[in-house]
């Protein structure tokens, strides 16, 4: 299958203060993005992929002189599940994230410094509003879809609640209406980790010249657990031994130890994700909870929401169960809204989402295909 | 089953449904008949099905589907009382493992309910069991005893009585043939002559 080629970002610079939920004021800010396809004429085939935790906007395709393909390659690009023959589809890096968007890594205007911990807390709905800024930027009315995983899921169902009518497709997919008090748990020991590091500074690493690789290794680390099952790290690695011995000692031995060090130590040092964004977006998944505005009930929260939705959970996903998305399903089958639920079998925990599975691309592709053909009769009728 | 043999059935149960209901179609296949409805009777709804690549036909008519086991899941899990005009189920009554208790749940988020099931009492069932001594095996019954999905067969009588005891009423029958033909003499003896039934049941 073909690939989208050679991408490069965008930035679109927004200078209408966002007014934040936790009461700060951006007077302007960046958002990076990038785009695949092309916009049709009625400007009617736009789709938003909203990123996971330490996701960004380079979504599909390469960079030049990069052999990485974006994070989701496997399902955007001519031909693939998100056809960009069909769709022209967006990918934002969330604000306050470190690739290209106003985050704690880019200088403040206001004093010519590094943000650093000085950035205000983001929130799910600070994304969305910026998102709209970027919808608004393109010209496009509505999206016909946006799709997310996880945290991406949750930015989904908050557009579908703050701008309904913008929004014409909903795709949930190995998300949750808000975090567990266990996933919270694991959000406060990976930042922890990240802020006990000696080298955080109280956030202000970057001016001190360094950054709390450790800490962030360690944070990425425990996140990867979560985000695997028992069943595929029992297959992978089993208890396999790296030298094929005990060594009784604190080296690595099993084969697991040297896996989950070696994703930790990619993700800090060759990534070099700042860690103040880590810090934001695990804080901003643990706010998230739309029906907090409600009464606590997720039915009044999702009342707003006219989009049609497709929920997608997978087995063994412990992170973010299928117990959670039927909780979306739920309310929205309280409202009568148009909802469609697929529990897929897959042994890769929480991961599954981004990962090649033939009944996933299945529901998937089918499901799209009904996005392009209801906007076709959609048209048709309005010619008559 | 294909959707040719199908649609007779699809008519029938079409007449019982008014217009713009709210119909939830509990083990939906391809949804075909919710399909049918919401072209015939401009309904609205749902369809639950347990089957990953039916589930995706569905998606692919349009309906709205929801992927799910009803012998693990609890249909109260999804819905409330009175949610839907009617709960329809098609040929599945007799795979569930207590179709009793589910009777009650379908009665209880709907207000009326269509159910269609192969007539165990019908004459050639009878004859195989009672000359060839063995499991009745035909087209509406098509599995061998040991891989069938069915665990609840019944006959007409079997599923009245049922109804009787939970005090449920009868609103419709309908008992036609292989084809969805009927007949008179199929009205006298149901039992005998009915290899499909279709009820529509409320509470009483």
């Amino acid at each position: 299958m073909k690939s989208v080629g050679i991408v490069s970002s965008q930035t679109l610079h927004v200078s209408t203060p966002l007014n934040m939920v936790c009461g700060s004021v951006l007077p302007e800010y960046d958002i990076a993005y990038e785009t695949y396809g092309s916009l049709d004429a009625e400007k009617s085939n736009a789709i938003l992929i909203c990123h996971a935790l330490s996701g960004h906007q380079h979504v599909a395709g390469f960079h030049e002189g990069n052999k990485n393909p974006g994070w989701w390659d496997d399902y955007i690009g001519p031909g693939k599940v998100i056809d960009t023959n069909q769709f022209f589809v967006v990918c934002s890096n969330n604000l306050g994230g470190c690739h290209g968007s106003s985050g704690p890594a880019s200088t403040n205007p206001e004093t010519g410094k590094v943000y650093g911990p000085d950035f205000p807390i983001v929130t799910c709905k600070d994304w969305v509003n910026s998102q709209n800024e970027l919808r608004q930027h393109l010209g496009i009315d509505a999206w016909s879809a946006i799709i997310g995983g996880s945290m991406g899921g949750m930015q989904v169902m908050q557009w579908a609640i703050d701008f309904p009518d913008k929004i014409k497709h909903a795709i949930v997919i190995a998300s949750a209406p808000k975090l567990s008090a266990q996933n919270i748990a694991f959000n406060e020991v990976a930042r922890r980790a990240i802020m006990t590091d000696p080298e955080f500074h109280d956030g202000r690493f970057i001016e001190a010249g360094t950054t709390p690789k450790r800490g962030l290794a360690l944070a990425r680390m425990l996140g990867h657990l979560t985000y695997l099952s028992d069943d595929l790290m029992g297959t992978k690695f089993g208890r396999e031994l790296r030298e094929g011995k005990l060594n009784y000692n604190f080296e690595v031995e099993f084969q697991v130890e040297s896996y989950l060090r070696y994703q930790g130590e990619k993700f800090a040092t060759k990534q070099n994700f700042d860690a103040n964004t880590y810090l934001l977006m695990t804080k901003a998944l643990d706010y998230f909870d739309p029906a907090s505005e409600f009464d606590d009930d997720l039915t009044k929260a999702l009342s707003s929401a006219t989009a049609k939705f497709l929920v997608i959970a997978f087995t063994t996903d412990w992170r973010f169960s299928p117990e959670r998305s039927h909780e979306i399903v739920k309310a929205l089958l309280d409202n009568d809204a148009d909802v469609s639920y697929a529990e897929i079998e897959s042994s890769h925990g929480h991961d599954a989402f981004l990962l090649p599975n033939e009944h996933y691309e299945e529901v998937f592709r089918t499901y799209l295909s009904q996005v392009v053909q209801k906007d076709l009769t959609a048209k048709g009728e309005q010619d008559v | 089953m294909s959707k040719a043999t199908l649609s007779p059935e699809f008519k029938l149960i079409s007449k019982w449904i008014r217009d713009e209901s709210r119909v939830l179609d509990l083990g939906c296949g391809d949804g075909q008949l919710l399909s049918y409805l919401k072209t015939t009777r401009n309904t609205t709804g749902y369809g639950m099905e347990i089957d990953p690549k039916k589930n995706i036909q569905a998606i692919a008519a349009g309906i709205n589907v929801i992927q799910s086991n009803l012998n693990s899941h609890d249909i109260y899990d999804y819905f409330d009382e009175d949610s839907f005009d009617y709960v329809i189920m098609t040929q599945a009554l007799q795979v569930v493992r207590r179709p009793d208790i589910l009777l009650d749940q379908m009665l209880t988020i709907g207000k009326e309910s269509i159910i269609t099931f192969p007539n165990f009492g019908h004459w050639r069932n009878r004859a195989q069991l009672l000359l060839d001594g063995r499991m009745p095996q035909n087209d509406a019954l098509p599995n061998t005893w040991y891989d069938t999905p069915n665990i609840h067969l019944c006959t007409f009588k079997d599923f009245e009585d049922l109804c009787a005891e939970k005090h449920i009423q009868v609103v419709d029958r309908a008992v036609v043939n292989r084809y969805h033909e009927s007949s008179i003499l199929m009205k006298l003896i149901p039992n005998l002559l009915g290899e499909v039934a279709i009820y529509r049941v409320k509470r009483k």
